[in-house]
C-alpha cells in the first residue's frame, strides 16, 4: 500500500523498526520462561549457568500440581462436552430464526464475554453459596461452561450461516425429523468447525483462571488458581516448567485448529 | 415473514418457528442461572447486611471510603493508560502490518497473536521475570550501565500498565488491522500521485478511513481492562488497587460481601456510563462524516 512512496525509504525503515519491538514486546514474556524452565539453579537466573529436568520433575512429582492438573483436564474436558451441544443447538436456532428473535438471543448469550470476569466470580460465588456449592466441581463446570458458550456461538455461527440449508430442507421433505437431519447432514458438515469449537470451548476451560480463583478450593482447585496463588506467594521455576508445558499445548491445539481449517 | 394463505401451512410456520426457539433453550437456561442470575445476586447482596436484613448501609459505607474513589481512579488511571499506549503501539504495527505483502502479513500476524494463546499467568510470570529488581531487564540496564540502580519496573504501577498493555494490543490491533487493510490501495495511490507526502496521506487518508477500526478497538480495550484482576493482583504487588482487586480483598479477606457487591455494582455501573459514552462519540462520529461526505 505505502510503495507509492519511493521517497519514503526512510519513514518506512522506521516503521519497520518500530514494528520489530513492538513485536518482541509482544512475544518476549511466553519465549523467556522457556530457557527458565530447564535451569538447574533455584535462583532465576538467565540466562541459566546449567540446564536440568528437575522443575519438570517436581512439578510431576508434587501431588498438589498433579490434583490440580487432573481438576483441569476434567474440567476442559466436560466444558468441552457440554458447550459444544449447546452452542450447535443455540446457532442453529439463531440462523433459522433470523430477525430480532436471533439478535435477542446471540446478544443474552453472549453476555458471559462481556461481563468483568471478577463479576461473574463473585455472584456465582453468592449464588454457588445460597445453595452449599461453594467449592465444588460443579460450581466450577457451571462457570465454565458459561465462558465458553459465547465462544462457541461465536466459532459456529459463520459456519452455519454458509451451510446451504436446502440439504436440510431436502432431507425434511423425504421424511427426515430434525433430530436426524442435525445429526446426518449438519454435524457431518460442519466437523472442523465442531472441532475447533470443542477445542476452544477447552481452552477457554483450561486458561479460565479468576472463577477458579472464587469459586474452587480444596481438591478442585484448577491449575490456573493454583499457579495464581504461588505467584503471589513466591515465584520459582516450577512456575517456568508449566508454563512452557501449558505453551507447548496451546500452540499445538491453535495449529491443529488453523491447519484444519485451511485444508 | 411471508403470509401464507392457507392457515394449515401458517400454524405449520409458527410450529416450525416455537421449535427453533426451543433450541436455543438449554443454552439460555445456563447463561440465565450462572452469568445473569449472579448479576442480579450481587445487586441484591448490596442491600443485605450480614445478618441478612435490608440495608443501605452498605452503599453509605462505601461510597463514604476514600479507598473506594482511589480505586476507581486507578480503574480509570490503568484504562486510560492502558488505551494510550495501545493507541501509539498499535496504529503503526497495523500500518505496517497492512501495508505487507499477504503473506508476510498472515506470518507475522501469526506471531502477534501468539500471546493471546498463552495463558495471562503464563505471560504474568514472564513478565515478573523481566522486570524484578535482579530480572532481565534490569540486569541488561546496570550491566550495561545505562542506569546505576536497578529501576522499580514491576509491584506497582508500571508493572501493572506493562502487564495490561501486553494483554490488550493484540484485541486491539485486531480490528484496526481488519479496518486499514480494507482501505483501496487506489485511494493511497491517488493521494500520492496528487503530490500528497507519506505523513499528509496517512493523516487525511489512512487514519480517517480507519478511523472505526480504531474507534472499536478501543471499546475492546477499556470494557476487558475496567474489570481486569489477575494483572494488576499480581504485578501491582498490592499496591495498585482497582476496583477489581479491591472487590477481591472485601470479599476474601474483610468477609463483606455487601460492600464488595456495591463495589461490584459501581463497576457495572462505570462499564454502562463508558459504553454509553462510546455509543454517543460514535454517532457524533458517524454523524460528521455523513455531514462531510455531503459537503
Amino acid at each position: 500500500m505505502l510503495e507509492a512512496y519511493p521517497d519514503s525509504r526512510l519513514a518506512r525503515i522506521l516503521l519497520w523498526s518500530f514494528c520489530a519491538l513492538v513485536m518482541a514486546f509482544l512475544m518476549l514474556p511466553t519465549l523467556v520462561v522457556v530457557p527458565l524452565s530447564f535451569s538447574a539453579s533455584n535462583l532465576l537466573e538467565f540466562p541459566p549457568r546449567a540446564y536440568s529436568l528437575r522443575w519438570y520433575e517436581t512439578f510431576f512429582g508434587s501431588a498438589t500440581w498433579m490434583a490440580a492438573l487432573r481438576t483441569s483436564l476434567i474440567l476442559g474436558t466436560l466444558t468441552a462436552m457440554i458447550t459444544v451441544p449447546l452452542g450447535l443447538l443455540a446457532g442453529i436456532s439463531i440462523n433459522r430464526l433470523g430477525g430480532k428473535a436471533a439478535v435477542t438471543i446471540q446478544g443474552v448469550l453472549l453476555t458471559p464475554s462481556i461481563v468483568p470476569g471478577i463479576l461473574l466470580a463473585i455472584g456465582l460465588f453468592f449464588v454457588l453459596a445460597a445453595q452449599r456449592l461453594v467449592g465444588t466441581l460443579f460450581g466450577v463446570l457451571v462457570g465454565h461452561v458459561v465462558l465458553a458458550i459465547p465462544v462457541a456461538c461465536i466459532v459456529l455461527l459463520p459456519a452455519l450461516a454458509r451451510f446451504d440449508w436446502n440439504q436440510v430442507q431436502a432431507a425434511r421433505s423425504l421424511g427426515a425429523n430434525w433430530a436426524r437431519a442435525i445429526g446426518g447432514i449438519i454435524i457431518p458438515q460442519l466437523q472442523i468447525s465442531l472441532l475447533s469449537a470443542t477445542l476452544m470451548a477447552f481452552l477457554t476451560s483450561l486458561d479460565e483462571s479468576v472463577i477458579s480463583i472464587f469459586v474452587a478450593s480444596g481438591q478442585n482447585s484448577t491449575l490456573p488458581k493454583l499457579m495464581f496463588l504461588s505467584l503471589r506467594d513466591q515465584i520459582d521455576p516450577t512456575i517456568a516448567a508449566i508454563s512452557t508445558l501449558w505453551t507447548v499445548i496451546v500452540v499445538v491445539v491453535v495449529l491443529v485448529v488453523t491447519l484444519r481449517q485451511k485444508s | 415473514m411471508t403470509v401464507l394463505a392457507d392457515p394449515a401451512l401458517a400454524a405449520d410456520a409458527r410450529r416450525e418457528r416455537r421449535f427453533f426457539l426451543s433450541l436455543s433453550l438449554p443454552a439460555l437456561f445456563i447463561v440465565g442461572l450462572a452469568a445473569i442470575l449472579p448479576i442480579l445476586w450481587i445487586i441484591r447482596q448490596s442491600f443485605l447486611t450480614t445478618g441478612g436484613e435490608y440495608t443501605v448501609g452498605n452503599y453509605e459505607k462505601v461510597l463514604s471510603s476514600g479507598l473506594t474513589w482511589s480505586a476507581l481512579v486507578t480503574t480509570l488511571e490503568l484504562s486510560l493508560g492502558t488505551l494510550a499506549i495501545c493507541i501509539l503501539l498499535g496504529t503503526p504495527l497495523a500500518l505496517a502490518l497492512a501495508s505487507a505483502r499477504p503473506r508476510v502479513a498472515n506470518l507475522l500476524m501469526a506471531f502477534v497473536m501468539l500471546p493471546l494463546w498463552t495463558s495471562i499467568l503464563v505471560r504474568t510470570y514472564g513478565w515478573l521475570v523481566l522486570l524484578r529488581r535482579d530480572g532481565l531487564i534490569n540486569a541488561t540496564l546496570t550491566g550495561s550501565g545505562l542506569t546505576a540502580e536497578p529501576l522499580p519496573l514491576v509491584y506497582n504501577f508500571t508493572g501493572t500498565l506493562i502487564g495490561m498493555v501486553h494483554y490488550m494490543l493484540p484485541l486491539f490491533l485486531l480490528p484496526v488491522y481488519a479496518a486499514m487493510r480494507d482501505i483501496d490501495a487506489n485511494l493511497v495511490r491517488a493521494s500520492a500521485s496528487m503530490g500528497a507526502t507519506l505523513g499528509q496521506t496517512i493523516r487525511t487518508v489512512i487514519l480517517p478511513l480507519s478511523a472505526g477500526g480504531i474507534f472499536s478497538g478501543s471499546i475492546i480495550v477499556f470494557i476487558y481492562t475496567i474489570g481486569f484482576f489477575i494483572t494488576p493482583a499480581v504485578l501491582g504487588g498490592g499496591k495498585v488497587n482497582p476496583l477489581s482487586t479491591r472487590i477481591e480483598r472485601t470479599l476474601s479477606t474483610f468477609q463483606d460481601w455487601g460492600s464488595a457487591s456495591v463495589l461490584g455494582i459501581l463497576l457495572l455501573v462505570l462499564m454502562a456510563l463508558v459504553g454509553v459514552m462510546f455509543l454517543a462519540a460514535r454517532r457524533l462520529i458517524a454523524g460528521r462524516s455523513i455531514g462531510t461526505a455531503h459537503a
